[in-house]
């Protein structure tokens, strides 16, 4: 268990929903979790939704300073130092998608690389356009390294289809994971299923996300 | 085999609109649409297209404006303080008879306004919006899926009928994400002898222009315009009938605010209210005769608008009904969303069940 674990991946593959539920998992082992929304790039869907639920489980939730104001400025938070200086939580970084969002690592790219006890997870979705393929993703992974400064650790396999994903969908991606993690050298973490899914993919290590219901 | 993928509606209306034939787009960014415009940016190079950020929403409507009058197909998208900015050069597409496609991914205003999802431009989108007696095709998507298909919709009816359409859609659509199935890429291009792209020393040259400073001449046009209008009211007025046989309350909602209004009416339902929904696809054409049959019914006992805005549609669902019935209003604005909690009490009350 690596002290900091940023989640980095092309828009929409699904980086926030990933970060909320580990950190929920990590809370629920006893440790003591931060959570960092650094999603400059989306001012709708984030992890603030999730800030009362997070407080709730005992999670420090550090936001953007303008996140949810509807002041869309690409602000960071300033505790964010505190949390990578005192190392007195385990750290989750959501961090914004494409090379764009993975700017604002940058930042603290000294830092974490410094003290080295980090995990840098790309997720990926093979059913989002413009990444359908092993050699797609290995093309944003090669953009976001350059973009944030820091060498990927491992990749996840978040493919789904929203509501109607079975396990056969994501069961259907296998192949292209593990061509992304040939082609990248990089161990596969897990892959990460919505736990209303009926049935469960024929997968080892799944990671099984409850995610927020939304009024329509 | 269709293939299906999962998609924010600001992409899904950005690759539609590539397989629909579009290989032009000129546009500036602003929130909650942008998505739109770096899918372009990443996407258009590799399809052999054009993606061209302008200096303003200004200059890009009147790229929009050259581009449509050689015939090719051709679309900017913003939101609503931007469509705002477009709205002299849509006035100038409708006097040219020019089709083209202008997307509109609503945030709460007036003025800059916020960020969040709003539906506050129904009377800018329907009613004029620019100067000039005139109207545009409205298509109003309720899923990620009908940002795909009315895109391709509004290219084929603004074609078919020489005139601008907008897609009128909101932040929460343009951000959310749901599986489509895109269309094939089998765009319906039709023959354009219209256009200003070269006479080839064939023909005489064409002209397109919005000017006319022949009186008379200017008020025939008008005149011609508004029958060609009249063939769009008759002929393309899209609505969907949810639930509608045996309602006693019937909802008029487009949008984010139909599917809001769907889960209330589901409860409402549950407890026994029979409650029905009138969604409208079109809201220039609007659904004026389905409702106008709903006001006639005995069992009918009002209508009810779900907005986010002020209450604009409501206007259009009280002429169209004739006053017939009661109309409600229940809405939220600047940049809220009306909850479904919210719908279903309106129900009850209309329905008698609330006292």
């Amino acid at each position: 268990m690596k002290r900091i674990s940023l989640f980095c991946g092309h828009y929409g593959s699904g980086k926030t929903n990933i970060a909320v539920n580990y950190a929920f998992k990590l809370a629920a082992e006893g440790l003591p979790v931060a959570i960092a929304d650094l999603d400059i790039v989306n001012p709708y869907f984030r992890t603030k939704d999730s800030e009362k639920e997070l407080e709730a489980a005992g999670i420090k939730y550090i936001g953007l300073p303008f996140a949810g104001s509807n002041v869309d400025l690409p602000a960071l938070p300033a505790e964010m130092y505190g949390l990578l200086e005192r190392k007195d939580y385990y750290v989750i970084m959501d961090i914004g998608g494409d090379d764009r969002g993975a700017y604002a690592l940058g930042r603290y790219t000294p830092m974490i690389l410094e003290e080295g006890d980090y995990e840098m997870f790309f997720v990926a979705n093979f059913y989002r356009p413009l990444t359908r393929t092993a050699e797609e993703a290995l093309g944003v992974m090669a953009e976001i390294e350059a973009a944030g400064g820091i060498p990927f650790t491992a990749i996840i396999n978040n493919s789904n289809l929203g509501p109607i994903t079975k396990p056969e969908t994501v069961e259907a991606t296998r192949a292209e994971i593990e061509k992304l993690s040939a082609l990248s050298g990089l161990p596969i973490a897990f892959t990460s299923i919505d736990a209303s899914m009926e049935g469960r993919p024929n997968l080892p290590d799944l990671f099984t996300m409850e995610l927020q219901k939304k009024p329509f | 085999m269709a293939e299906v993928v999962l998609m924010k509606g600001n992409e899904a209306i950005a690759e539609s609109a590539i397989r629909s034939g579009c290989l032009y787009y000129f546009g500036y960014p602003i929130t909650p649409q942008t998505e739109i415009a770096a899918y372009m940016a990443k996407t258009m190079p590799k399809r052999g297209g054009v993606f061209l950020q302008a200096e303003s929403e200004i200059a890009a409507i009147n790229m929009v404006y050259g581009v449509a009058g050689s015939g090719k197909r051709v679309m900017t998208s913003s939101s609503s303080p931007g469509v705002s900015l477009k709205q002299e050069g849509i006035s100038y597409l409708a006097g040219s008879e020019l089709p083209a496609l202008i997307v509109n991914v609503q945030r709460g205003g007036p003025g800059l306004g916020g960020i969040q999802p709003s539906q506050s431009d129904y009377f800018q989108a329907t009613k004029g919006g620019g100067h000039g007696d005139y109207h545009m095709i409205v298509l109003a998507p309720s899923s990620v899926q009908e940002m795909a298909d009315l895109t391709s919709k509004a290219f084929d009816l603004a074609d078919k009928y020489r005139m601008p359409a907008m897609l009128l859609a909101d932040g929460t659509i343009g951000q959310m994400m749901e599986p489509v199935v895109l269309p094939e890429g089998k765009p319906n291009l039709i023959d354009k002898p219209w256009a200003a792209n070269g006479t080839l020393m064939k023909r005489k040259h064409n002209i397109i222009n919005s000017l006319n400073l022949d009186t008379p001449d200017l008020e025939r046009q008008n005149f011609e315009r508004y029958k060609k209008y009249a063939v769009v009211e008759e002929n393309e007025v899209m609505y969907e009938d949810y639930m509608m046989e045996d309602a006693e309350v019937c909802i008029v909602a487009f949008g984010i605010a139909a599917r809001v209004a769907k889960n209330a009416i589901a409860a409402a339902r549950k407890e026994g209210i029979k409650a029905g929904l009138i969604r409208p696809i079109t809201l220039w054409p609007f659904p004026k005769k389905p409702i106008a049959a709903a006001a006639e019914k005995p069992e009918l006992k009002g209508f009810i608008s779900v907005e986010l805005s002020m209450g604009q549609m409501i206007e259009d669902v009280k002429l169209a009904s004739s006053m017939k019935k009661p109309v409600e209003l229940v809405n939220r604005a600047g940049g809220m969303i009306p909850t479904p909690d919210e719908v279903l009490t309106a129900i009850r009350k209309m329905a008698g069940g609330d006292k």
